[in-house]
C-alpha cells in the first residue's frame, strides 16, 4: 500500500500561553488516502478549521509531525512549503475570497501568476479550468458581477487550475442556497471520482459529509469517530477508475 | 511569481481605489513639481553663470599679480609709499584698491619657470579715448581683455581670432544705435576706428574689423574686445614716448596651466605662485562667491520641496495601510496559494514606489513645463537685461535624479505596510468563524 498523501502524527495545537492556554488540537492522527474524499465534520470551534489548517500546512502544529506524501513538513524550508502548496493544493472557502473589480479569468489565474507560469500558458490553462466548469463565457466579466454559485465555481476552477492533488473545501456550499450547493457538490464529487483528486471537506453539514468515502468528527480538539460510507452517493457510479481501488481500501479498513 | 507579473500586479493594484490613489499621487505631485521648480532655478542661473565665466575668461587661466612687499592689510594700519607699487582698481566695493608690485621682464621669466606654467603674458591693459564709425561721432568706450579659449556671449559674428594679423574687434551691442547701424548683423565686417592717446598727449587711431557683436552679461557689459594683434597695436600706441623700462611694466599678468588639471592640481600651482610672491585668481573663482550663494539658495528652496515630500510620504503609507487592511484575505489567500512573504514585499513596495513614480513623472513633466513658461515670459519683461539667462532651465539627469528619489522615498514609505502584509498569517487572514 502506498503511502497516504497526507499524514497527521500526534498532532497538537495551542494557542496562548499559561492561564490563556487554549488546546484547539489535542493529538490528533489521521491519514488521508490519495484519491479518497474524506469529511472533517464538527461543530464551531471544535478544531476542525485548526486541523485543516495544519493539514494544508498553512499553520505549524504546536507538536506532532504533518507528512506530505511520506516527507515529514518539519524538514521543508518556507519556500518548499510554499510551492508545495501551490503544487500539490487547491483552496475551495466558504466565502470565496474573490478579488471583486479582476475579471474572473485573473481571479482564476492567480494560483498560476504565483507559480510563475508564462502569460499565454497561463492563459490557456485557466480558460481550460473555466471551460471545465461551464463558466467559459464569463471568463471576462467582472467577478463580482457573478451569481453565488458561479463564484464558487468559479473558485473551483482557480483551486482545479494548477492541477492539484489535493482540493481543501472549507464549506464549501456554506454561502449557498441548496440547488447551487447541490450542483457545487457534485462538481466537487466529480473531480474526486473521475480526476483522482483527493477531497477534504470541512463541514458542519452532516448531508454533505455522508457523500464523501469517510467521516471524521471532530469536537474539543480530539477525533470522537470516523466512519467508513462503503455506500457513498459515489460508489452508484462504479465506472470510475480509482474506484474499485477505493473501495478495496476501504474494505480492507473495514476488515 | 515572475518579476514582470509582479510589477504589473502592483501597478494594476493601485487603481483598485482611483480616489485615494489620486490623492496620493497629487501629494507626491506637489513635491515633485516644487523640486522640479527649484532644482531648475539652480540649474538655470549656474549655467548662466557658466556661460558668463567663459566669457570673462578662459577656464586654463589665471591673473596673476605680484604681492607688493609692503601690502599689508588695511587693519595694520595706513601703508608705508612705495613709489614703484602700483595702486589697481580691483573687484569689490568701490573705492577698493590694492597695491601690487610691478611685473617686468624678470618676473615674467620667473613666472614661466613655475612648475605647472604653461604660458605667460603680460595684462596689457588699454585705456581708449574714443570709438567711431565711418567718421561719426565719437563715443568713449572701454577695452576688455581676450584671451584664447575664452567665449564672449554674442548676438552676432564671431569670436576675435587670436591668432589672425589683422586688428579685429567686437562691439557691445549697447554701441550698434550709436554707431549707426541697424542691427547687430549689420555691423559685422564694418570698419570702427580706435582712438588712444600716448604719454605726450599724442592723438592715435587705429582702424579695426567689427567680427562680431556682444550681448550685454555679467561679466562684459560694455566694453569692445581687441583681438590680440588690435590690443598689442593699441598698447604700442598708447606706450609712445615712453622709455624701454617704463614700457615694460605691467601690473598684472595671465598665467596659463594645463587644461585638464583637476581643481586640487590648480591649488597646488596657486600654492605654488603663492610661495614665489604671487597672488592667483582664476576666472571660476571670481564667481565662485556668487555661484555658492545660488547654490546656498537652491538649497533652501530644494529643502522646502523635501519637506513637502516628505508630508507626501505620510500619504503613502496611510494609502497603504488602509490598502493592506482592506485587502487582508486577498493577501492571505496569496500566502495560502504559496506566494512567499518576500514577493509579498515586493507587491506592497512595488505599489508604492509606482505612486511615487507616477506623482514624480507627473510633476516633473508639469515642472518643466510651467518652468519653461515662467523662465520665457520672465525672459522677455523682468529680465529682459539679462539677455542668455534662462531663469529655469532643466538638466535631463537632475530630473532623472528627481524622478528617482522621489521613487526611493515612496519605497521607505511603502516598507512599513509592506511589511506588515508580508507578516500577515494566512490563517489569520483567512478567518471567519
Amino acid at each position: 500500500m502506498t503511502a497516504p498523501i497526507l499524514s497527521a502524527r500526534d498532532v497538537r495545537k495551542s494557542y496562548g500561553r499559561g492561564a490563556n492556554r487554549f488546546d484547539a488540537l489535542k493529538a490528533v492522527s489521521l491519514d488521508i488516502r490519495e484519491g479518497e474524499s474524506i469529511a472533517i465534520v464538527g461543530k464551531s470551534g471544535s478544531g476542525k478549521s485548526t486541523l485543516m489548517h495544519v493539514l494544508a500546512l498553512l499553520d505549524q502544529p504546536t507538536d506532532g509531525t504533518v507528512e506530505l506524501a511520506g516527507t515529514d513538513t518539519r524538514a521543508l524550508s518556507g519556500a518548499a512549503l510554499n510551492r508545495a502548496r501551490n503544487q500539490t493544493f487547491g483552496f475551495v472557502f466558504q466565502q470565496f475570497f474573490l478579488t471583486p473589480n479582476a475579471s474572473v479569468l485573473e481571479n482564476v489565474m492567480l494560483p498560476l501568476k504565483i507559480a510563475g507560469v508564462g502569460r499565454a500558458e497561463r492563459r490557456r490553462r485557466a480558460l481550460e479550468s473555466l471551460e471545465q466548469l461551464e463558466l467559459g463565457d464569463k471568463a471576462k466579466n467582472k467577478a463580482v458581477n457573478l451569481s453565488g454559485g458561479q463564484k464558487q465555481r468559479t473558485v473551483i476552477a482557480r483551486a482545479l487550475v494548477n492541477r492539484p492533488r489535493v482540493i481543501f473545501a472549507d464549506e464549501p456550499t456554506g454561502n449557498l442556497d441548496t440547488a447551487t450547493g447541490a450542483v457545487v457538490e457534485d462538481i466537487l464529487f466529480d473531480l474526486n471520482r473521475e480526476h483522482g483528486i483527493t477531497l477534504i471537506i470541512v463541514t458542519h453539514d452532516e448531508e454533505l459529509a455522508e457523500r464523501c468515502d469517510r467521516r471524521v468528527h471532530i469536537r474539543d480538539g480530539l477525533i470522537v469517530d470516523v466512519i467508513e460510507n462503503p455506500t457513498a452517493t459515489k460508489s452508484a457510479d462504479a465506472e470510475s477508475a480509482s474506484e474499485p481501488e477505493a473501495a478495496a481500501t476501504a474494505a480492507e479498513r473495514a476488515a | 511569481m515572475r518579476p514582470a507579473d509582479l510589477v504589473g500586479a502592483a501597478a494594476g493594484n493601485t487603481f483598485r481605489s482611483k480616489t485615494r490613489t489620486i490623492l496620493t499621487i497629487l501629494a507626491i505631485f506637489v513635491g515633485a513639481f516644487t523640486l522640479t521648480i527649484t532644482n531648475g532655478l539652480g540649474t538655470g542661473i549656474n549655467r548662466y553663470i557658466d556661460d558668463t565665466v567663459a566669457a570673462m575668461g578662459a577656464d586654463d587661466v589665471m591673473t596673476v599679480t605680484k604681492v607688493a612687499e609692503n601690502a599689508t592689510d588695511d587693519s595694520d594700519g595706513p601703508r608705508e609709499y612705495d613709489p614703484d607699487a602700483i595702486v589697481s582698481e580691483r573687484e569689490g566695493p568701490p573705492g577698493t584698491t590694492n597695491v601690487v608690485a610691478p611685473i617686468g621682464p624678470a618676473e615674467l621669466d620667473d613666472l614661466a619657470g613655475i612648475d605647472g606654467v604653461v604660458r605667460v603674458q603680460p595684462v596689457k591693459s588699454v585705456d581708449v579715448d574714443s570709438i567711431a564709425h565711418e567718421g561719426g561721432t565719437e563715443y568713449e568706450i572701454g577695452i576688455g581683455g581676450f584671451v584664447s579659449g575664452m567665449r564672449l556671449q554674442l548676438a552676432a559674428g564671431e569670436q576675435p581670432d587670436a591668432a589672425a594679423s589683422g586688428y579685429e574687434v567686437v562691439i557691445p551691442d549697447a554701441y550698434l544705435d550709436v554707431l549707426g547701424f541697424d542691427d547687430a548683423d549689420a555691423a559685422i565686417d564694418e570698419p570702427v576706428t580706435l582712438a588712444v592717446t600716448d604719454a605726450e598727449r599724442t592723438r592715435h587711431e587705429l582702424e579695426a574689423t567689427v567680427v562680431g557683436v556682444a550681448e550685454a552679461s555679467l561679466g562684459t557689459t560694455s566694453s569692445a574686445v581687441p583681438n590680440e594683434a588690435l590690443n598689442d597695436a593699441l598698447f604700442a600706441a598708447q606706450s609712445t614716448g615712453l622709455d624701454a623700462s617704463q614700457r615694460d611694466i605691467y601690473s598684472q599678468a595671465t598665467v596659463w596651466f594645463d587644461p585638464a588639471s583637476t581643481a586640487d592640481e590648480i591649488t597646488a600651482l596657486q600654492d605654488r605662485l603663492d610661495d614665489a610672491g604671487y597672488d592667483s585668481t582664476t576666472v571660476a573663482e571670481r564667481l565662485g562667491a556668487f555661484k555658492s550663494v545660488i547654490d546656498g539658495i537652491v538649497l533652501v528652496l530644494n529643502a522646502f520641496a523635501i519637506i513637502a515630500l516628505l508630508a507626501a510620504s505620510f500619504g503613502i503609507v496611510n494609502t497603504l495601510l488602509m490598502s493592506v487592511q482592506e485587502r487582508t484575505r486577498e493577501i492571505g489567500l496569496m500566502k495560502a496559494m504559496g506566494m512567499g512573504s518576500g514577493k509579498v514585499f515586493g507587491l506592497f513596495s512595488l505599489e508604492a514606489v509606482f505612486i511615487g513614480f507616477l506623482g514624480s513623472a507627473i510633476g516633473a513633466g508639469l515642472g518643466m513645463v510651467v518652468g519653461s513658461a515662467i523662465s520665457s515670459v520672465l525672459g522677455g519683461r523682468l529680465l529682459a537685461d539679462l539677455p542668455g539667462l534662462t531663469l529655469i532651465a532643466f538638466d535631463p539627469v537632475s530630473i532623472v535624479v528627481i524622478i528617482v528619489l522621489v521613487m526611493g522615498v515612496a519605497f521607505l514609505a511603502g516598507t512599513l505596510p509592506a511589511v506588515r502584509a508580508a507578516r500577515a498569517d494566512p490563517v489569520e487572514s483567512l478567518r471567519y468563524e
